[in-house]
């Protein structure tokens, strides 16, 4: 079970988290104006890295909050966790 | 006291007499032996059958390694364990154990026949031969498989026993309590670390406790494993487990740990727990596991009688157990010769030492000379002979004879649980095994588990790996030595597997899944060329011991025959669990009704008072229906069904998920989740929401109230409550963050009453303070606040069921007093509890969808008839982007319809499939499937709801219902079946 730091909360395990997907994915503010090919594209098209990945973390059984978290698919690690809004470090 | 046990010596207690059962009968053994040690003590090698040929198997192992002394251990019909290594069983008085894999009996087993037909049981033979026809599976090969090549049975009644689990946190966890481990516990507790030290045997010491002819700071060993162990267990900043597996090492130091804690005693306190799993979370991990002796692979290995000399050993210095009273050692290490000069030291007559090096010399050799044993060296083994019991063994072509071999390939290793974290393993040409390289985890090996033999060497390591772990946490300790005087050559020369010796006759590699040489070999020919792959074929290394005792020598083979490194061949990975672990462990008090939270409604006692019949939804308890003396639910269903559709219904609604949302931006935050125009909805009143996925797929509908201008009142479907929140959550944290809104959970604060039918303004009215219930003052869709049987409450005008309806939302607390307010209010116009089923009659006959049901998460609004719901002028809300794609807005999409049999009395089965003609043979494209289907009482025939490809379209026509042995004629009609011009909801 991974350890993983709420920016919140601090380090927590993981069963008290649920994992939300790809990070940093922006609604694009004007659908109507997408061709159905890019809004196919945001909806399904995700990156698949092999290594460093950004992506969404809830701690939904401790503070409810989304944030952001860079883990390595390889290894589990989790190098940062950062709060929505932020860039990715 | 028996011709075996030695006169004195050992760790057993000669004082304390155990008296024990095996296969019925009795024997007796000290306090301190284990099942094999008091077997073998009585001179019982014979303890099992193999897995496949049902060969006679002694005990080749003195630990948790055992491929083949495996036994159930009896208490009383519900525990009973089957599966059981005789060589980690503790005796206690009393104990009953048994042999598993024969019948009728241990000595006479008729699957012993699978020896003599074994030409015909080569690797790979299952999938070969039992492939075709399908058929003869199910009631042929695996009933019969299952019954000949069983492991032993699971006991039948529930498992009585307690188990508990523990979490933990320390600095350092060290696993294995032998000298590096000790070592380790030492000097990281030395250093102010908080540390967790387990080990897997009754006691700690490793193998201190076979008695190292040593002495470690002055002091015999055994001695200063006293001391030590008692400066250990005397230390605050120390938990010592015994008789604890780490079995799992699983991300971020975070481990399995199982204790064993009655397992050893002869008549546990009922209310003591049997096992406790410990989840431990340690900043830094000490493995300290040990190495495993690996036997030699040649002819008849695996006769009762054939043993690792370091076993031997073991039992002898252990255990005050000579294993035989002859034996020959066949040894392909320096390592295997203290074993030999133990034993003739205690009276067994070493017959000779069998050196398979061809130049096999030294101090040990010598030694053993010295002793008058002849040592023969550049054997070759022909292999052994005897019965249930080892009478010989060929040694270059003379036959000695003897009752007990010894064997030794050498030591591997125990690096299960560094692969199992994740660590690089990497082959050691000079130990011929694999030693860890590269950690993935905070974690060091220490001792013999990375290759580092010898009592001093192991100290040394163990306490320099204890000192990094807790340096690593922090920590300053210093250096300290320990002085070690007197040890052995043995433990200075490391092991080494030899390479593969004939493959002619039955040479075991794999024991436990009886897999020989040959099986080897065979794979390798047929094109086998990775060890995986090896393994799945021959099925070695794929037994419940994970291939301790084979997956060395398996490798060596199978890389000899390919004329390729080890290295290349690869090598197996380790899976937790270490050992096998009980069920009752995992699970801990997770069981029964502790097994899953159990949700009741606050008027769930009236319910259960009234006889209810409660189904599980989620994990909710909800009434079904509500049956009277002889009815069953069919005849409920449709009494409560006609009692609302003719006076009055009374139902608790309570499941229903509600979210408060609230604040400036409440409106605009519900505009763009849900379909619907919330911006406009007076307060006040109600609407129907519908929500989407992005994509554009019905997730959610419910009642959405305006309760002010800046206060909404969100329900949602009962299973939907939680998964909602959470994308609302989604939305408002991460999408809008600038919307100023909150969300809350008010499901359980609200106990909701429906009263529903013709007759439910009058049952509320004179409970009613502060509302005025006229239709013109409370429309449908309409909310107003006030009091109901005194409690302040929320009356929603709204209904499921199509008929005039209100939901009273009070307080939980008061929901008891509030039902039986109305129920008494309603007595006079026979109001009727009724249940989930009734709910679901009364809905379908309205069409009114379910999610979930109608929809599967491929259904947009206009699929199930709600496009009428979507705000029009609205640019933008979540998945509408998505409706307008072409794809969804193509011809052919499945619509809801209704169903109307041909035979009124057929109620079709949910989920049947339709066909546009009868007869279409199997399998067959479907039009549609049937989603709801019930009978009706108020309409007086059946009716079901539908997906229909183009099914607007085809209302009117009829289709074929695929139901068993043939096709139901069905007719496609609009889905709502009755009062379609919706007269009575608006009453
Ligand atoms: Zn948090």
């Amino acid at each position: 079970m991974l350890l993983i730091p709420c920016p919140y909360c601090g380090e927590r395990p993981e069963i008290e988290f649920s994992y939300s997907g790809q990070a940093h994915l922006v609604r694009p503010p004007r659908p109507a104006e997408l061709s159905d090919e890019a809004w196919s594209e945001y909806l399904y098209v995700r990156d698949n890295p092999r290594g460093r990945h950004a992506e969404r973390w809830r701690h939904l059984r401790g503070c409810g909050r989304f944030f952001n978290a860079i883990r390595d698919t390889t290894t589990d690690r989790i190098a940062v966790t950062y709060r929505m809004g932020e860039p990715p470090p | 006291m028996s011709a075996f046990r030695t006169a004195s010596g050992g760790r057993v207690d000669r004082a304390r007499r155990l008296r024990f059962t095996f296969d019925g009968r009795a024997w007796e053994g000290l306090a301190g032996d284990t099942l094999a040690s008091a077997l073998l003590a009585n001179g019982v090698h014979l303890v099992g059958r193999s897995f496949k040929y049902h060969r006679p198997r002694g005990i080749l192992t003195a630990g948790a390694e055992e491929p083949n002394a495996l036994v159930t251990v009896r208490r009383d019909a519900a525990r009973e364990t089957p599966n059981l290594k005789a060589t980690q069983v503790e005796l206690y008085d009393g104990l009953v154990a048994e042999s598993q894999n024969r019948w009728p009996s241990l000595g006479f087993d008729v699957g012993r026949v699978n020896d003599l037909l074994s030409p015909l049981f080569p690797a790979g033979f299952y999938y070969k031969t039992f492939m075709w026809p399908r058929s003869a599976w199910a009631r042929l090969y695996e009933p019969v498989i299952r019954r000949a090549a069983g492991l032993g049975r699971a006991p039948e009644a529930p498992d009585p026993d307690r188990y508990a689990q523990r979490h933990a946190h320390c600095d350092v966890l060290v696993v294995g309590a032998g000298p590096a481990g000790i070592a380790a516990a030492r000097a990281a507790a030395d250093a102010g670390a908080c540390v967790i030290l387990c080990d897997e045997q009754s006691e700690p010491g490793g193998a201190l406790l076979d008695g190292a002819p040593a002495q470690i700071d002055g002091l015999a060993a055994g001695d200063w494993l006293a001391r030590a162990v008692a400066a250990l267990a005397a230390d605050p900043k120390v938990r010592m487990l015994a008789r604890t597996t780490a079995f799992g090492y699983f991300p971020h130091n975070h481990l399995g740990l199982v204790e064993r804690c009655t397992d050893h005693i002869a008549a546990p306190a009922a209310d003591s727990v049997r096992e406790r799993l410990w989840q431990v979370r340690a900043r830094e991990v000490v493995l300290a596991a040990g190495a495993i002796e690996q036997p030699l692979v040649f002819p008849g290995n695996d006769r009762p009688g054939v043993m690792l000399a370091g076993a031997a050993r073991s039992y002898l210095k252990r255990y005050g157990v000579r294993a035989g009273t002859r034996a020959v050692l066949v040894t392909a290490t320096d390592a295997a010769y203290q074993a030999a000069l133990d034993l003739h030291a205690a009276g067994v007559a070493i017959a000779a030492i069998a050196d398979l090096r061809p130049a096999a010399a030294g101090v040990w050799v010598e030694a053993a000379r010295r002793a008058g044993i002849e040592v023969l060296a550049g054997a070759a083994i022909g292999g052994t002979r005897g019965g249930r019991r080892v009478s010989g063994v060929t040694i270059s072509g003379r036959t000695i004879a003897c009752d007990l071999v010894l064997m030794s390939g050498g030591y591997a290793p125990s690096v299960h649980l560094f692969s199992q974290s994740r660590g690089r393993l990497t082959w050691s040409d000079s130990m011929r095994c694999f030693v860890p390289s590269q950690s993935a985890e905070r974690e060091r090996s220490a001792g013999a588990c990375r290759g580092v033999y010898g009592l001093a060497a192991a100290l040394a390591d163990g306490a320099a790996a204890g000192l990094a772990a807790a340096r690593a946490c922090g920590f300053t300790g210093i250096e300290r030595g320990y002085a070690v005087a007197g040890e052995s050559a043995t433990h200075q020369a490391p092991g080494a597997t030899p390479p593969a010796v004939a493959d002619r006759g039955k040479a075991f590699v794999d024991f436990q899944n009886d897999v020989t040489i040959r099986d080897l070999v065979l794979a390798a020919q047929e094109g086998f060329r990775s060890i995986e792959h090896v393994k799945r074929y021959t099925t070695v290394g794929m037994a419940t011991d994970q291939g301790k005792t084979s997956n060395l020598n398996a490798l060596g083979l199978v890389a000899a025959r390919l004329g390729k490194p080890v290295p290349d061949v690869g090598h197996t990975t380790f899976r937790m669990p270490y050992t096998p672990v009980t069920f009752g462990a995992l699970a801990g008090a997770a069981r029964g009704e502790l097994f899953d939270p159990v949700r009741t409604t606050p008027m769930h006692e009236v319910a259960v008072a009234r006889g209810a019949v409660f189904e599980d939804v989620g994990q909710w308890k909800r009434a079904r229906y509500f049956p009277r003396a002889g009815e069953d639910m069919h005849a409920a269903v449709a009494r409560e069904c006609l009692a609302v559709r003719n006076a009055c219904g009374v139902f608790d609604a309570s499941t229903l998920g509600k979210i408060a949302v609230v604040g400036p931006d409440a409106a605009e935050f519900l505009n763009r989740l849900y379909v619907n125009d919330f911006a406009g909805l007076g307060v006040g009143r109600c609407r129907y929401g519908v929500l989407l996925r992005e994509d554009g797929f019905v997730y959610d509908d419910g009642v959405i109230a305006r309760l002010a201008a800046d206060r909404f009142h969100v329900t949602t479907t009962t299973g939907g409550a939680a998964r909602v929140l959470a994308m609302m959550e989604d939305y408002r944290q991460t999408e809008w963050p600038g919307l100023a809104v909150w969300l809350t959970s008010t499901t359980e604060q609200w106990a909701v009453i429906a009263v529903q039918g013709p007759l439910a303004r009058r049952v509320i009215e004179p409970l009613a303070a502060g509302i005025d219930l006229a239709p013109s003052a409370l429309p449908h869709m309409a909310v107003a606040h006030g009091r109901i049987a005194g409690a302040p409450a929320m009356l929603f005008r709204v209904s499921f069921t199509g008929e005039l309806g209100y939901e009273i939302n009070v307080p939980a607390a008061r929901g008891v007093a509030v039902w039986e307010a109305v129920c008494a209010a309603g007595r006079a116009h026979g109001i009727t509890p009724y249940g989930t089923e009734t709910m679901h009659v009364l809905r379908a006959e309205k069409g009114y969808i379910i999610v979930g049901q109608e929809t599967d998460g491929t259904a947009v609004p206009d699929d199930v008839g709600l496009a009428w719901a979507i705000g029009r002028k609205k640019p933008d809300f979540v998945g509408k982007r998505s409706i307008e794609r072409a794809g969804i807005r193509r011809a052919g999409r499945k619509q809801l319809v209704g169903l109307r049999t041909r035979d009124p009395k057929i109620v079709l089965e949910e989920g049947a499939q339709l066909a546009d003609r009868p007869g279409i043979p199997a399998p067959m494209k479907p039009v549609g499937h049937v989603t709801s289907s019930y009978a009706s009482a108020v309409l007086g025939h059946s009716i079901a709801l539908a997906m229909i490809a183009g099914g607007r379209a085809r209302i009117g026509q009829t289709l074929f219902v695929r139901v068993p042995g043939g096709d139901v004629e069905a007719k496609v009609t609009i889905p709502v079946f009755y009062d379609p011009e919706g007269a009575r909801l608006h009453a």
